[in-house]
C-alpha cells in the first residue's frame, strides 16, 4: 500500500547552510511517527516542507503517492489535507476562538458561516472548549490556546496532522491536557508526524521514532528499540543527555 | 513559630470564619494632599506671575499689546478667521481620509511578496523616495498653481483641489512607511499560520496581518493626524481662504496682527486635545505590549 506520506531524499539549504540532508522517510496510514533530535537539527524545517510552508531544494514529498506540488492539489488542497500545529500556537489574537477556527473553512474552502460555525462548536466541544467560542486567545491559558490551535488544524478534516513541539511552551501542569488530545487522535487513526521533546510521550504514542541529527535521519525504529538499544553513537549521546536532564 | 500551635486547628478555624472583609476603601485624604498641592499652586503662581510682570512692565509692552493682543481687532477678525478655520477642518478631514486609504494601497503593494509583484514594489519604493524627499510646500505650489494653469480638459481646475492632492501624495508616503512598520512588526508565525491554513497571500494580509498591523500603528498615525491639521494651513500660499489666509487678509488691511493670534488660538484649540489623545493611545498601547510580553 502506498504510504500516506513519503519523503524522498529531501534536501534543503538556508542560504549555504545545509538544513536537511537527503532525508527519506515514510509514514503509513494511521501511523504515528515521532521525530526527535537536538535543537537546530532540522525537525521543524522538515515538517514545514511537508505542508509546503517552505519548499525543499531537492527531492520529492508525496501524499498518497502524489507529489505535493502536483497541480491536482490546486492552491489549497494540500493545506486542507495536512494540518500543522506550532509550538507558539500562532492563533490570530484579534479574532475570537470561533473565528480563528472557522476562518479557513469559510474563506478558503467556501463553507457558509452557519455550517462552519456548527462544525466549529462541535470541534470545540470535543476538546472541552465549548464555553470559550467567544473568547479571545489572550484570555485563555497556554494549554487552552494549544487545544484551539489543534481544533483549527482539524477543521478541514485533514488526513495528516503535523505537530511541532506543541507542548514545549506550556507550563508542566498543562502538558497533560494537550497530550491527552493527541492520544485521542491516535486512537481515531489519525496519521501524525510529531516533533517532541517529551520522550516519555514519544515512547507511548509513537509507532516509530526517527532520530534527526544535523539534517539527516541517523536511525529510525520502534520506540522500544530506539530508546532501548540505539545503534548510532550520536543517538546514544543524545538520549544520554535527555536522561541526564530527567526527561525520559 | 508564630503560627497557632495546631496547624490543623488553625485551618478549620480559618475555614469557619471565612476570609477577613476587604479593607475599607481609602478615601481622598485632604490633609495629606493639601500641602503638596498648595506648594505646587503657589510656585506656579509665583513663577508665571513674575514672568507676566517682567513682560508687561517692559517699555515696549503697550505697543506689543496693541499689535498682537488687541481685543478689539480680535473680535473684529474672529468671524472671518473662524469661517476660514471651518475650511481648514473640512480640508483636513477630506485629505486625511484620502491619505489613509492611498497609503494603505501603497503599503500593501510594497509588502506583497509574490515575485510578479516586483515591478509594483519598485514603483512604490521610488514613489515613497520622491515624495518624502520633496518639501510639502514645494509640492503644494507646484500642484496648486501649476496644474490649474494647464487648463487640462476634464480635470478640476481649482487650486484647492490640486493643493489637496499634493498634500495627499506627500503625506501618503510617510503614512505608507508607518503602515509598513506595523506590518513588519506582526510576528512571522502569524503568516506561517495563515499560509498553513491555505489562505492566499492577499487573504493572509487582509484577515491576519493588516488588522494587527493597523492596531500597532494607531499611536504613530495620531501624530500624523495632528501634524496634518496644522499643515493644511500651507494651502493658504496658493490662495485657499483658510484661517491663516483670512487672518492675513485682515492684517494686510489694518496692519494689526491680532487676527493671526486668533488663528493660532483656533489651531491650538483643535490640536491640543488631539495631542493628549495621541499620548493616551501611545500609553495604552505600551501597556498592552508590556502585558503581552509578560
Ligand atoms: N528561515 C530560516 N532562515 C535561515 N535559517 C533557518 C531558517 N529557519 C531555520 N533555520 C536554520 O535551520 C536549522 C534547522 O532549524 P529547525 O528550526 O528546523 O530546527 P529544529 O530541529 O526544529 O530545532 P528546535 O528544536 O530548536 O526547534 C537551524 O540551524 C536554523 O538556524
Ligand atoms: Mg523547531
Amino acid at each position: 500500500m502506498t504510504p500516506r506520506i513519503e519523503i524522498d531524499t529531501v534536501t534543503k539549504y538556508f542560504g549555504t547552510k545545509l538544513v536537511l540532508d537527503r532525508v527519506s522517510l515514510s509514514v503509513a496510514r494511521h501511523e504515528v511517527l515521532c521525530l526527535i533530535g537536538a535543537s537546530g537539527s532540522g525537525k521543524s524545517t522538515l515538517l514545514r516542507c511537508v505542508n509546503r510552508l517552505i519548499a525543499q531544494d531537492y527531492g520529492t514529498i508525496r501524499l498518497d503517492g502524489v507529489p505535493i506540488d502536483d497541480p491536482v492539489f490546486g492552491k489549497t488542497g494540500l493545506q486542507q489535507r495536512a494540518g500543522i500545529v506550532f509550538q507558539a500556537y500562532n492563533l490570530f489574537p484579534h479574532m475570537t476562538v470561533l473565528d480563528n477556527i472557522t476562518l479557513a473553512p469559510r474563506r478558503v474552502h467556501g463553507l457558509p458561516r452557519p455550517e462552519a460555525e456548527a462544525r466549529g462548536h462541535e470541534m470545540l466541544a470535543r476538546f472541552g472548549m465549548a464555553d470559550f467560542a467567544r473568547a479571545y486567545p489572550e484570555q485563555l491559558s497556554g494549554g487552552q490556546q494549544q487545544r484551539v490551535a489543534i481544533a483549527r488544524a482539524l477543521m478541514t478534516r485533514p488526513d495528516v496532522l503535523l505537530l511541532d513541539e506543541i507542548t514545549a511552551a506550556l507550563d508542566p501542569e498543562l502538558v497533560g491536557e494537550v497530550l491527552a488530545i493527541i492520544r485521542g487522535l491516535k486512537d481515531e487513526g489519525m496519521t501524525m508526524m510529531i516533533v517532541t521533546h517529551e520522550m516519555g510521550f514519544a515512547r507511548e504514542v509513537a509507532d516509530r521514532v526517527a532520530f534527526l541529527s544535523e539534517g539527516a535521519i541517523l536511525e529510525q525504529d520502534t520506540p522500544e528499540r530506539l530508546f532501548g538499544s540505539p545503534q548510532e553513537p550520536r543517538t546514544q549521546a543524545f538520549l544520554r543527555r535527555i536522561i541526564a536532564s530527567g526527561r525520559l | 513559630m508564630t503560627r497557632p500551635a495546631s496547624a490543623q486547628g488553625g485551618q478549620t478555624e480559618r475555614a469557619r470564619r471565612g476570609p477577613p472583609p476587604p479593607p475599607p476603601k481609602q478615601g481622598f485624604d485632604w490633609r495629606a494632599a493639601a500641602l503638596p498641592s498648595a506648594i505646587g499652586a503657589t510656585s506656579i503662581a509665583v513663577v508665571f506671575g513674575a514672568l507676566a510682570w517682567i513682560v508687561t512692565s517692559a517699555d515696549q509692552w503697550p505697543r506689543i499689546k496693541a499689535q498682537f493682543f488687541s481685543l478689539e481687532a480680535m473680535v473684529a477678525a474672529f468671524p472671518r478667521v473662524l469661517q476660514g478655520f471651518w475650511v481648514n477642518i473640512q480640508v483636513w478631514l477630506t485629505v486625511l481620509a484620502c491619505i489613509l486609504a492611498w497609503a494603505l494601497v501603497l503599503a500593501v503593494v510594497r509588502s506583497l511578496r509574490a515575485p510578479w509583484c516586483a515591478p509594483f514594489r519598485l514603483m512604490v519604493v521610488i514613489y515613497i523616495d520622491i515624495f518624502r524627499g520633496v518639501p510639502v510646500l514645494l509640492l503644494v505650489l507646484l500642484f496648486g498653481f501649476g496644474i490649474p494653469a494647464l487648463n487640462l480638459p476634464g480635470l478640476p481646475n481649482s487650486g484647492l483641489f490640486w493643493g489637496g492632492v499634493a498634500m495627499v501624495l506627500s503625506y501618503a508616503a510617510y503614512v505608507a512607511e508607518i503602515y509598513r512598520s506595523g506590518i513588519d512588526a506582526v510576528h512571522e508565525g502569524q503568516r506561517a499560520a495563515a499560509k498553513s491554513l491555505g489562505l492566499s497571500e492577499w487573504q493572509t494580509l487582509r484577515h491576519a496581518i493588516l488588522p494587527q498591523a493597523l492596531r500597532n500603528v494607531v499611536p504613530a498615525l495620531m501624530n500624523i493626524v495632528v501634524a496634518l491639521q496644522k499643515d493644511v494651513a500651507l494651502l493658504s500660499v496658493i490662495g485657499v481662504r483658510d484661517a491663516v489666509r483670512e487672518a492675513q487678509i485682515y492684517t494686510a488691511s489694518t496692519f494689526n496682527y491680532s487676527s493671526l493670534i486668533v488663528a493660532a488660538g483656533l489651531f491650538l484649540l483643535a490640536t491640543i486635545p488631539m495631542a493628549r489623545l495621541a499620548d493616551y493611545l501611545t500609553r495604552r498601547d505600551r501597556m498592552r505590549r508590556l502585558q503581552m510580553a509578560a
